[in-house]
């Protein structure tokens, strides 16, 4: 083994010198939020295939202030994520041509907000009255 | 495709991320409300939505196997590309052992899931 140490640029922080590459970062960790719900819904699931005391148990965790606080986290990041994800989309799909224009990134970016907004609607109208 | 080329797993793993970001950014955030904090504390949406018999019912019947399967799996697969993705970012040489705990836990998660769904019986 050779002892030469060759220089190796420092990697540390270098994202924070561009505001560009900050956001960049911002909107990759939210998935770290949407992981950290998914494991929450997991947990709840195998809660419920164990019976009903169990489910109670997830349900009444479910309901402490910390929960609360850690559903607000995920309500604020997974939000962003909605935000980021659509405003990214025109650069990650495929151009899309109608009658011989191309659809401009605006149109993209609203029309994905509006499907989750309308998702969102969907979903509240189903637990209201399925669940009430 | 040339003998010898190897077809590469990538897009398999790229579909079950954009699957999962476009599942997450369409339900995401109104699920996290409805779950975590409107029915948790009878906030707008009624108390007893997530009771036992109706959670039971819901994920007894296959339009809610399936939902619950593709929101925890898809949500993990996707979480998982992302972070393994992002680990050079952060100066983190992402190896096969890096590989390993991302997607295996999304891996891991989405076994648990069938399994409990199955088990929960239609």
């Amino acid at each position: 083994m050779s002892k030469r140490r060759p220089y190796v640029r420092p990697m540390e922080g270098w994202w924070k010198k561009n505001p560009y590459f900050v956001e960049y970062m911002i909107h990759e960790s939210t998935a770290l939020f949407v992981a950290g719900y998914a494991f929450v819904l997991l947990v709840g699931l195998v809660r419920l295939g164990q019976g009903e005391a169990a489910w109670n148990g997830w349900l009444e965790a479910l309901s402490s202030p910390f929960s609360l606080i850690i559903h607000l986290l995920f309500l604020v990041a997974i939000l962003y994520h909605t935000y980021t994800w659509f405003k990214i989309m025109p650069i990650t799909m495929p151009p899309i041509i109608v009658g011989g224009k191309k659809v401009g990134p605006g149109v993209i970016t609203g029309s994905g907000l509006l499907a989750a907004l309308g998702a969102s609607l969907v979903m509240f109208a189903l637990v209201f009255w399925l669940g009430g | 495709m040339k003998p010898g080329l190897k077809r590469s797993n990538a897009p398999i793993f790229w579909s079950l991320f954009g699957a999962g970001g476009m599942l997450s950014a369409l339900f995401g955030p109104a699920l996290v409300f409805i779950t975590g904090i409107a029915v948790p504390f009878g906030f707008i949406l009624p108390a007893d939505a997530m009771s036992y018999p109706k959670m039971l019912a819901f994920a007894q019947n296959f339009i809610g196997k399936g939902f619950i399967l593709a929101v925890i799996a898809l949500f993990l697969w996707f979480a998982a590309h992302r972070i393994f993705h992002s680990l050079h970012e952060v100066g983190i040489h992402a190896g096969v052992g890096a590989k390993l705990i991302c997607y295996g836990s999304a891996f891991v998660a989405t076994v648990i899931s069938v399994v409990v769904l199955l088990g929960l019986g239609f």
